[in-house]
């Protein structure tokens, strides 16, 4: 949890913000997912978000379930996929991991067994996206005992009450919805309005990360002029796996390029 | 935000595992039907549906020939003649006014077997309600008279090719589109499954089956029947003929599932004969999965039993031991589909075969008399021409 406190705290004093890129781990395969997440690192991502690949991703667009499916097809695990967190932190003390992902996939290994294994790995925050705030309590405690700052999101549609629970509950971010719907760049990012980022920040939540639908430059420099603590981009780099599966060295350009606008525009 | 009104959990199962996002639209489904139940206007509304639209109440029939054995008594409580050939055209009413009193003009639906799919599209003709239906592509093809029925009554139907292209993958797209829908679209989901408060709604609104069929059947035999028999897939036919029994200690309950081509094989549909405990498709229950938690594909002959999860209260009362649950395969099935064609004159959806073929087997067992109420919850036209081409081409 100490990451994003660390991460935040060097951004305020760069007076930017951050840009947090998603893959889903082992996508297109777990060999090449270690250099594309690597890859991600060198090329300026403040903090990471990795998914762990899921049957029935429910809350993702067509671009996101090819990741899974991707990922599943090649072999992806769990365990395996811990293995490649794990590489990862090896690799880079400091940044924040985020991990998304489906409930069924904490159930399976036992709820407290889950943290434990993502806190050995060196996880730093772990978002479920079929876990809403009311149902998130024996989540959040196994979270909390192993030093991982559970994640809630805050859809355009919050109330106050939920608000005030998400903001004194949740650590590391907040994960702020850019609009209603599933992830994927079909569906262009919203851009909050100051107003809703102030009143979300009059709460005094972890910061706020704004996601769903950024694809461009634009999409972050606009996020951060409207208040948010940073952004973070999933599906857009994932179309850039898709695209260039089957060419190694060019993916990882592209990938590099693709994250350096990114992070030039916070 | 506003505390729940209802118990989202049956025992330890259940619950309202979505998207953050999904949680207001869950709540204010949650709400308007509390408001309904308290609203005589709206009960005397779903009850003229009912009678006069849907064709309620359903007969009950003894059997005259099918029985194996003279001790045993087999009724059949006829949901294959409601409007829209099965049960599910009774919740889809009231979910249909629910979406009316909620101010949603549009509605978007899962189907497997497209009995829901069917159901959905009379019920949104008849009120006014603009529909779209997901469908796996699979499904479509075993029961392409269903994917026509929906399109003659003004659906949409839209093919699902992702995952196994069954009711699974069917469910995921309704849950994906109805996230970014949800402020004008109702999701009128088509089983006693899902996330709260669906398994309650569903099951409140199926509850008549077993209302009339308990007052029937005492009429029929002067006490209640010894066991009640339903096939099992997300469980609303079953949770339907059970809900009025449940309190009855003495009256066994018997979920049937798909057996598939055997539970040994994995291919099978059974998550509570077999499966685990988990989370789909927003609640805790049975489910069937790899060790990992990925969800496993489900089989079965029939596409409405064809789903690798069940609702939530059907854990709970096979845990509580009030209900049992036991598994039927395709054969077993495909055979009782032909005796009670044969021998009573009855089409029998695949589905409601699976129940039936239990109730046949309890029978060449039983050694004292015995009454079995078996939940016949649909017609077996939309298989004609599915088992047609299973038993090679029709030589009987």
């Amino acid at each position: 949890m100490k990451r994003y406190q660390q991460m935040f705290a060097r951004l305020e004093r760069e007076g930017r913000g951050a840009f947090v890129p998603f893959v889903t781990i082992g996508d297109p395969n777990p060999e090449l997912s270690f250099d594309i997440i690597k890859t991600l690192i060198d090329a300026g991502a403040d903090a990471l978000e990795l998914g762990i690949a899921f049957s029935d991703p429910i809350a993702d667009g067509p671009t996101i379930q090819g990741a899974n499916i991707r990922a599943l097809a090649a072999g992806a695990t769990p365990a395996i996929s811990f293995d490649i967190i794990a590489k990862i932190r090896q690799y880079h003390a400091t940044i924040p991991i985020g991990l998304l992902l489906y409930s069924n996939l904490v159930m399976a290994r036992g709820i407290d067994n889950f943290y434990a294994q993502a806190a050995a790995a060196g996880v730093d925050s772990v978002l479920i996206a079929d876990v809403p705030l009311h149902e998130s309590k024996v989540f959040r405690q196994s979270a909390m005992k192993h030093d991982i700052a559970p994640i809630y999101i805050v859809p355009p549609n919050v109330d106050d009450d939920d608000l005030r629970e998400i903001a004194s509950y949740g650590r590391g971010y907040t994960y702020l919805l850019s609009r209603a719907g599933v992830t994927g760049t079909e569906t262009a990012a919203a851009m909050p309005t100051s107003e809703l980022i102030s009143r979300i920040r009059s709460y005094h939540p972890a910061p706020p990360l704004l996601g769903f639908g950024i694809s461009t430059p634009a999409h972050v420099q606009d996020a951060i002029k409207s208040g948010a603590a940073g952004a973070i981009s999933g599906s857009a780099i994932v179309k850039l796996i898709e695209q260039y599966q089957q060419q190694p060295a060019e993916l990882l350009t592209q990938l590099k390029q693709f994250v350096s606008r990114m992070k030039a525009a916070t | 935000m506003s505390e729940l009104k209802l118990n989202p959990y049956f025992g330890q199962y259940g619950g309202m595992f979505v998207p953050q996002l999904l949680v207001p639209a869950l709540k204010q489904l949650e709400q308007a039907y509390v408001d309904a139940l308290q609203d005589p206007a709206f009960d005397a509304e779903f009850q003229q549906l009912l009678t006069e639209y849907a064709g309620r109440p359903t007969p009950l029939t003894l059997c005259r020939n099918i029985s194996p054995n003279p001790l045993v008594k087999i009724y059949l409580k006829r949901e294959d003649l409601l409007h829209g050939g099965a049960h599910k055209t009774n919740q889809v009413l009231g979910q249909a006014l629910l979406t009316k009193r909620m101010g949603k003009q549009e509605v978007i639906a899962e189907t497997g077997a497209g009995q829901h799919g069917v159901a959905t599209a009379l019920a949104c003709a008849l009120l006014g309600l603009k529909c779209r239906i997901y469908m796996g592509a699979k499904d479509i093809e075993r029961q392409q008279p269903n994917v026509f029925r929906m399109k003659l009554m003004g659906a949409t139907v839209i093919p699902v090719t992702s995952g196994s292209g069954t009711l699974k993958d069917a469910v995921n797209e309704a849950m994906r589109d109805w996230s970014a829908t949800y402020d004008t679209t109702h999701y009128m989901l088509g089983t006693a499954a899902g996330p709260h408060p669906f398994p309650t709604i569903v099951r409140d609104f199926q509850k008549m089956i077993g209302e009339e069929a308990k007052q029937q059947i005492v009429k029929a035999e002067g006490k209640l029947p010894d066991a009640v028999i339903a096939c099992v897939g997300g469980g609303s036919n079953a949770i339907g003929i059970f809900a009025d029994f449940i309190a009855e200690e003495g009256v066994k309950l018997i979920g049937v599932e798909p057996g598939g081509k055997g539970i040994s094989t994995h291919q099978h549909g059974a998550a509570l004969s077999t499966g685990s405990y988990g989370i789909l498709h927003g609640a805790y229950t049975a489910i069937m999965q790899t060790s990992d938690g990925q969800i496993e594909e489900s089989y079965s002959i029939s596409a409405g039993l064809d789903y690798p999860a069940v609702g939530p209260q059907h854990t709970y009362l096979q845990q509580s031991g009030r209900a049992e649950y036991v598994a039927i395969n395709d054969d077993e099935a495909l055979a009782a589909f032909q005796q009670l064609a044969k021998s009573e004159g009855i089409i029998p959806a695949l589905e409601s075969s699976h129940a039936l073929a239990y109730a046949l087997k309890l029978a060449e067992q039983a050694t004292e008399p015995t009454v079995l109420l078996v939940n016949l919850s649909g017609r077996g036209d939309k298989d004609l021409a599915h088992v047609h081409s299973v038993l090679a081409g029709g030589q009987l």
